[in-house]
């Protein structure tokens, strides 16, 4: 218990010593938070008035992030199945660092939810141990709860318990972590299907209630998954010790070669479906592609949205541009802006637009929202930047249990 | 405006948290507590309606009563009338003669102690000759009927299989035995999901803290319809559960001087519901959703 203690003492002192970038960054992000609080708090004490929302459009910029970033944890998978299942060397050195991007997405996630409910003090009626009732199995958003719990344990027990064996410089034991490892690929799955069976499932709402909608989420987070990962390693491998190998970015662009043109492909068919047979249930999509009786607010959108997506493909499939550094990273950056539109606020707001009675309302967030938002992602950015320094710290070898107490050398061991 | 701040102040997180403290500050210093800060714990803590007894709903219903008389300095009587047995309850609506007044609007506002910024009914002015509810406008102004122009007046559908209690993750909303669909307003969460699921657009969010002239308040209250509700939490129609339990007909009824709503217990022969859908063509909306509706319309 104690070495257990001193264990996160210690990770919180190397969490807070740092170079001077480090201590910077880490002010930026907590600049974004504080202005995140405070709106938030003006919304908790105002109410959801002070939001643009309505009852036409009841869910806005928050639902709408939190969909995406549900595509940026389930994308985690795409580092574990190949570190574990296919046991990829070059992978598995690195594959904790998608561990915790899974976990942070999923504590972003819990929160864009927690500050979108009108009454978040009963968040306990959530909670059946408490005395709360989960509507399962009927309710998809009570499903979605229980997939999501499970899916952020997972990802906090199985970096937590590899890292915490390497500190001790034991080997894991492979029961401790290796079932817990096939379950989280399974989990990872279902917290972007629920989700998306979470929208499809309202038959009154004929944009969402698409079969391809499960799909599609799916390859768009593997699409905009990858794009982040290979941004946030290059970022590792030229700021701390730990070596990401060529295979791994290798891994990523091979990736993004199959979903970028695929995630155009479905757009391409839920278009053609709603489209081409031209029923009054495409409505919503006339309204996001194209404008609905003069009112088209995310046209402005959704069609450079496109566009980035139709270039990030292009660049992905085209050998020489794949192979250069800056093409590449632009392609990445592209994909996650363009998916980031065109999944979220062109996912979420045509759904209601109109509304089931014909009423068009449109939404755009105002600043509280935005602020409230950028502060959750600054969070996110907050906890993934200190749980990955502390991890990389021990991954390298730079933080160990001292060896005076301990009976072993103090050695690195992967954990394979 | 000035008691609106001060109900503010009593609801609001931050004063729950302060009372919070102060609870178990006191609590700790002299080993009881004052009755007001025990009524926020007791409220903070409060079952789900169906978990409550007869005891606990008795306080429930006090505290109700007293939170009202606070704020507005009215006397209220809070109940809970429960589902008749060998009851269901549905609405016919003829559609050749409602006009489009809206009095049924203002009606339903007042007995249902609503927000007067939206109604639970929502009356679409729509071209003849299109069901196509997007054509329709339920902002129209000036004298009605207009030429050339049908009035489709939708509320609750009180659906026999409702989406919106399916999608609702906490139970805080459900169907009674006699087919009102129902929310515990002290349960709700205020995620919005049901909203969301309801193809009728039946379902208010109150996104600030809803506002009623004092002196237009209805005494007459029950806990799961026209109790004074809060912010952040879903509420809509309930056949006005608190009359039509009791044997009287919807406010919305009562107030159409057209005479084109009807309503009744569809299992009892000798209703008006019962002879409409023995005698009339009747629809309801959305039929391809499934949902099927309790609440009928038809042409004479």
């Amino acid at each position: 218990m104690t070495t257990y203690l001193e264990y996160w003492l210690r990770m919180t002192q190397c969490a807070l010593k740092g170079s001077r970038a480090y201590y910077v960054w880490l002010f930026i992000l907590l600049v974004f938070i504080s202005l995140g609080g405070v709106s938030y708090y003006h919304h908790l004490t105002e109410g959801l008035e002070v939001t643009n929302m309505t009852d036409q459009v009841s869910w806005g910029l928050g639902i709408a992030n939190f969909v995406y970033f549900v595509g940026v944890a389930a994308s985690a998978v795409l580092l574990v199945y190949p570190a574990y299942i296919k046991k990829h060397k070059e992978i598995k050195e690195v594959v904790i660092i998608g561990e915790q991007l899974a976990f942070t997405a999923i504590v972003m996630c819990l929160l864009f939810i927690f500050t979108d409910i009108g009454r978040p003090e009963r968040l306990w009626h959530l909670m059946p141990f408490l005395g709360g009732k989960l509507n399962l199995p009927s309710s998809l958003l009570a499903w979605d709860v229980v997939v999501f719990n499970v899916y952020l344990i997972l990802n906090m027990h199985i970096p937590g318990y590899l890292l915490y064996t390497l500190y001790r410089g034991e080997k894991p034991k492979w029961y401790l972590y290796s079932p817990f490892v096939m379950i989280s690929i399974f989990f990872a799955i279902s917290i972007h299907t629920v989700t998306a069976f979470l929208l499809s499932g309202l038959g009154t709402r004929y944009f969402w209630n698409t079969a391809i909608m499960a799909p599609r989420f799916l390859v768009s987070a593997f699409a905009v998954g990858p794009a982040i990962l290979f941004i946030i390693l290059h970022v590792v491998k030229r700021y701390s010790l730990l070596d990401v190998k060529a295979p791994v970015f290798e891994y990523f662009k091979n990736v993004m070669r199959v979903t970028l043109p695929v995630n155009l492909f479905l757009l391409g068919c839920e278009l053609f479906k709603e489209l081409y047979p031209d029923t009054l249930h495409a409505s919503s999509a006339h309204y996001l592609f194209f404008g609905l009786d003069g009112h088209n607010m995310l046209t402005k959108f959704i069609w450079p949205a496109i566009a980035m997506n139709i270039t990030a493909m292009i660049i992905v499939v085209t050998p020489k541009l794949r192979a250069h550094p800056i093409w590449f990273l632009a392609a990445c950056i592209l994909s996650i802006v363009g998916i980031w539109v065109e999944k979220g606020m062109g996912l979420i707001f045509p759904g209601f637009i109109p509304t089931p009675l014909g009423e068009i309302v449109e939404y755009a967030p105002n600043l509280g929202e935005i602020f409230v938002s950028l502060g959750i992602t600054a969070l996110g950015a907050l906890i993934f930047t200190v749980i990955t320094k502390v991890s990389i710290t021990i991954l390298t070898g730079g933080l160990r249990m001292p060896s005076e107490d301990d009976p072993f050398e103090p050695r690195i061991i992967r954990h394979d | 405006m000035l008691v609106e701040k001060k109900l503010k102040a009593k609801v609001s997180r931050r004063q729950f948290l302060k009372g919070l403290v102060a609870v178990t500050a006191t609590a700790a210093a002299t080993g009881s507590s004052s009755t007001a800060k025990a009524f926020l714990w007791e409220e903070y803590f409060q079952k789900h309606y169906k978990n409550l007894s007869p005891e606990d709903k008795q306080k429930v219903f006090a505290r109700i009563e007293n939170e009202t008389k606070k704020k507005y300095g009215v006397d209220v009587k809070v109940s809970d009338p429960p589902p008749l047995k060998g009851v269901k309850f549905a609405y016919g609506l003829n559609l050749t003669k409602c006009n489009g007044n809206r009095l049924c609007v203002a009606a339903c506002q007042k007995e249902n102690n609503l927000d007067r910024s939206f109604g639970y009914i929502k009356v679409l002015e729509i071209d003849k000759g299109t069901m196509n509810l997007e054509k329709g406008n339920r902002y129209y102004e000036g004298t009605v009927p207009k030429e050339g122009k049908f009035y489709l007046p939708i509320q609750c559908n009180q659906c026999e299989q409702p989406p919106c209690t399916r999608a609702c993750p906490i139970e805080a909303t459900w169907k009674e035995p006699d087919g009102i669909v129902v929310v515990d307003y002290d349960w709700c969460i205020g995620c919005r999901y049901c909203q969301a699921a309801c193809p009728y657009e039946a379902r208010h969010f109150n996104f600030h803290t809803p506002e009623i002239p004092a002196e237009e308040i209805n005494p007459n209250q029950s806990y799961l319809s026209n109790r004074i509700r809060k912010r952040g939490v879903i509420e809509k129609c309930t056949f006005c559960l608190h009359r039509t339990r009791n044997g009287k007909f919807p406010a919305c009824l009562e107030a159409c001087p057209t005479g084109a709503r009807k309503f009744g217990n569809i299992l009892d022969p000798n209703s008006d519901i019962y002879y409409i859908m023995k005698h009339k063509n009747v629809f309801v909306l959305k039929e391809d959703l499934n949902t099927i509706p309790q609440f009928f319309y038809y042409f004479d």
